[in-house]
């Protein structure tokens, strides 16, 4: 009787692990990609549905190369900027929708809820639109990587470059959130390391429309540069509405903490010229990136790719190639292997993904050129400096990350 | 001198700043309340309708020389873009709304909240969120320097206007026949239409004028914000608290309180700015416990 009872679990076990093996270690036979933006607020040029056809062309490059034979399919959904309805789609994705692997997720707030669940379902989660550093820090966790960009590497490239060139005292206008706290935050501690002061600073509520009483307050100030820890629609409005006030006549200097390519063309260059940023992608660096982003923009209505586009794309390819090497779309086993891989790609050359889940690769401080400087549609940038990849992001060891080893 | 840590001059200007915030609220609400307190419609489409007329301004400018027509500058649009929209608004009533008026308040706001929505989608889809630069007209560029701010030309110009046309409207419709009119065809309809006047078309007429002034309010806004499809889903909710506040459809209500609440707003923004979006609702839930018709509404 003893023997009868132990022995029906045990089949269930050796059946388990059979019908495991048979098929591959891919759940359900399909590797399925989840690409959670922003589709219908103030993101969704820089992400939004661009980032989905970044997504659809990496899956068609993998499977031009591809022995494996995989079944790959993607779908999408907007997160609406609300950490809420981010977390609950993510739940409801790996829960119900056999989704193996979320990508994309601007916005901060919505990034940090996604990676927790990620955590807790033990799928795969690469955030190439979101900007927090946390991710990579304190909060990270073995399922997630970090891809294109962090408030830290924003801070240390622009801060830097502008405290350098005579920016020594700093007026911050901050989106009122885990991004707009984290930039500011970062900024600040550059700032000063590099003997500059912060004499002030405002947050401001996400997507606000008026930045006027805020710029007025920073103009008071007095400040050399005021830092704008902010991004997309509240980037244009404040760098527009500046131009109004006379602040950059007035001889303040505005340094965009966090500036696309979509906020540029929203200004246009007659706004937009002379502005300082840090970015890791723009299209017109070589001819890879070129034909990439003339292939992308195609699909995209006309519009270029920004560098979070850049990102989801560069992302999803090392993912597929991780799924491939490893046989398996387990998440905690391939995000371990897509660590192990050295990353190899034509947007972003090559690199690696470290052991926090921060990908690193150079990345570039561009000034807005002038209109009369600009040839071509979407001619736009020139590149001030390149700062190699192990300058690029924060060090491994200082940001307490529980899977560093000490 | 110093109010609580801020210097009196950089108050002025917050003050100032304020009021020209509370121009757009006072043009928008104005709309609102006209189409609230005439025809008794919630028009959600409100801020789709002004979002619009921002277009409809980008448009002229930028894509009427690719129809073969001259591209209309700022001043042009000031006046044909309430028109075209005004006019969108007048077919909208015709086909749909005019449906609605026997039912319930609720079906003509679930009506004009889809529009909104269908709208700013295919605009969403067409544009872009990033939204559209549109420049400010050549003889409002610069400013003054006040002493206490620098005022752009372009704001001064807000101001002025937006009290003009909430004026005028106000005078239209409360010391005028034609406003008499109007007033009486939503107290007693079959009495008006007997002596001969033609109601269904004021009522439309109406719609038109409501929908044209927010499309003008549109217009103003292209300069200083990015033409950007959401632009009127941001500015609606806090509009509405406008109108909640000032009375549902009392339009002299929706002049004072959005140009009060603009102030308000103004203040917040200098003294606890992180709460310069929600202040507006912490006093309307003040106003709706302690007067639940609004400041100037009348308790039916």
């Amino acid at each position: 009787m003893m023997k009868r009872k132990l022995s029906i679990p045990l089949v269930f076990a050796a059946l388990a692990a059979m019908s495991g093996t048979a098929s591959a270690q891919i759940s359900d036979g399909t590797v399925k990609i989840g690409v959670l933006t922003d589709m219908s607020s103030l993101y969704s040029d820089l992400a939004g549905p661009g980032s989905t056809v970044a997504a659809k062309l990496a899956v068609e490059d993998f499977q031009k190369t591809s022995k494996a034979g995989l079944k790959i399919e993607v779908v999408s959904a907007d997160h609406q900027n609300k950490a809420d309805v981010g977390s609950s789609l993510a739940r409801q994705w790996y829960d119900t929708q056999q989704v193996d692997a979320i990508f994309d997720v601007p916005n901060s707030a919505v990034a940090l809820a996604v990676s927790a669940v990620t955590k807790e379902k033990g799928n795969a989660f690469v955030d190439a639109g979101g900007a927090t550093v946390d991710l990579t820090g304190k909060a990270c966790t073995p399922n997630t990587i970090h891809w294109t960009y962090d408030t830290w590497m924003l801070a240390n490239g622009t801060g830097k470059a502008l405290v350098k060139t005579g920016g020594d005292t700093w007026f911050f206008l901050t989106a009122d959130y885990a991004f707009g706290h984290s930039l500011e935050g970062e900024t600040d501690s550059v700032v000063a390391r590099a003997g500059g002061k912060v004499v002030g600073r405002v947050r401001h509520p996400l997507n606000t429309q008026d930045f006027s009483s805020f710029l007025l307050q920073a103009q008071a100030s007095k400040a050399k540069v005021i830092g704008l820890a902010n991004a997309g629609g509240d980037t244009i409005n404040s760098i527009k509405q500046a131009a109004e006030f006379g602040i950059v006549k007035g001889g303040q200097n505005l340094a965009g903490l966090l500036v696309f390519l979509s906020d540029v063309h929203g200004l246009g260059l007659d706004k937009a010229q002379g502005l300082i940023f840090t970015e890791s992608f723009y299209w017109d660096m070589n001819d890879q990136t070129r034909a990439w982003s003339k292939r992308f923009a195609a699909a995209n209505g006309g519009k270029y790719p920004t560098m979070v586009h850049a990102g989801v794309y560069s992302a999803v390819l090392h993912y597929l190639k991780a799924v491939e090497a490893g046989k398996t779309d387990d998440g905690t086993k391939t995000i371990a292997k897509m660590k192990e891989l050295p990353t190899d790609d034509p947007l972003f050359g090559k690199g690696q993904v470290r052991a926090d889940g921060r990908k690193i690769h150079p990345v570039y401080l561009f000034e807005v050129k002038k209109p009369s400087e600009s040839k071509y549609p979407y001619d736009y940038y020139k590149v001030r400096a390149t700062i190699p990849a192990d300058q690029a992001f924060r060090p491994l060891a200082d940001g307490n990350c529980p899977l560093v080893k000490k | 001198m110093e109010i609580f840590g801020v210097p009196t001059q950089a108050l002025f200007g917050q003050l100032l700043i304020g009021l020209i915030n509370g121009s757009f609220y006072a043009l928008l609400s104005l709309g609102l309340a006209v189409i609230f307190g005439l025809l008794n419609i919630i028009n959600f489409a409100h801020g789709a309708q002004y979002m619009l007329g921002a277009f409809t301004a980008f448009l002229l400018l930028n894509k009427a020389p690719a129809l073969g027509l001259p591209a209309l500058g700022y001043w042009w649009s000031l006046v044909l873009a309430p028109v075209i929209v005004g006019a969108i608004g007048v077919v909208i009533e015709r086909l749909m709304l005019k449906q609605l008026y026997k039912l319930d308040h609720l079906y003509g706001l679930l009506l004009t909240f889809g529009l909104a929505l269908i709208i700013e989608g295919v605009f969403r889809n067409e544009f872009g969120s990033s939204g559209q630069p549109y420049p400010i007209p050549e003889q409002l560029t610069g400013g003054q320097n006040l002493g206490f701010m620098f005022l752009p030309n372009y704001r001064a110009w807000v101001i002025v206007a937006s009290l003009a046309i909430c004026l005028s409207t106000w005078y239209l419709i409360e010391r005028t026949k034609l406003g008499g009119y109007l007033r009486a065809a939503t107290e007693n309809p079959t009495l008006v239409q007997a002596f001969g006047i033609n109601v269904p078309r004021m009522i439309t007429l109406t719609y038109g004028l409501g929908v044209g002034l927010a499309a003008l309010g549109g217009v103003m806004a292209a300069p200083i914000y990015q033409v950007s499809p959401q632009m009127g889903a941001d500015l609606i909710i806090v509009v509405f608290a406008v109108v909640v506040i000032g009375g549902m459809g009392s339009i002299l209500g929706s002049i004072v309180t959005g140009f009060g609440l603009g102030l308000v707003e103004g203040l917040t923004k200098v003294f606890y700015p992180e709460a310069s979006n929600t202040v507006i609702f912490v006093i309307m839930a003040i106003v709706l416990m302690i007067k639940p018709a609004g400041l100037f509404g009348v308790q039916k």
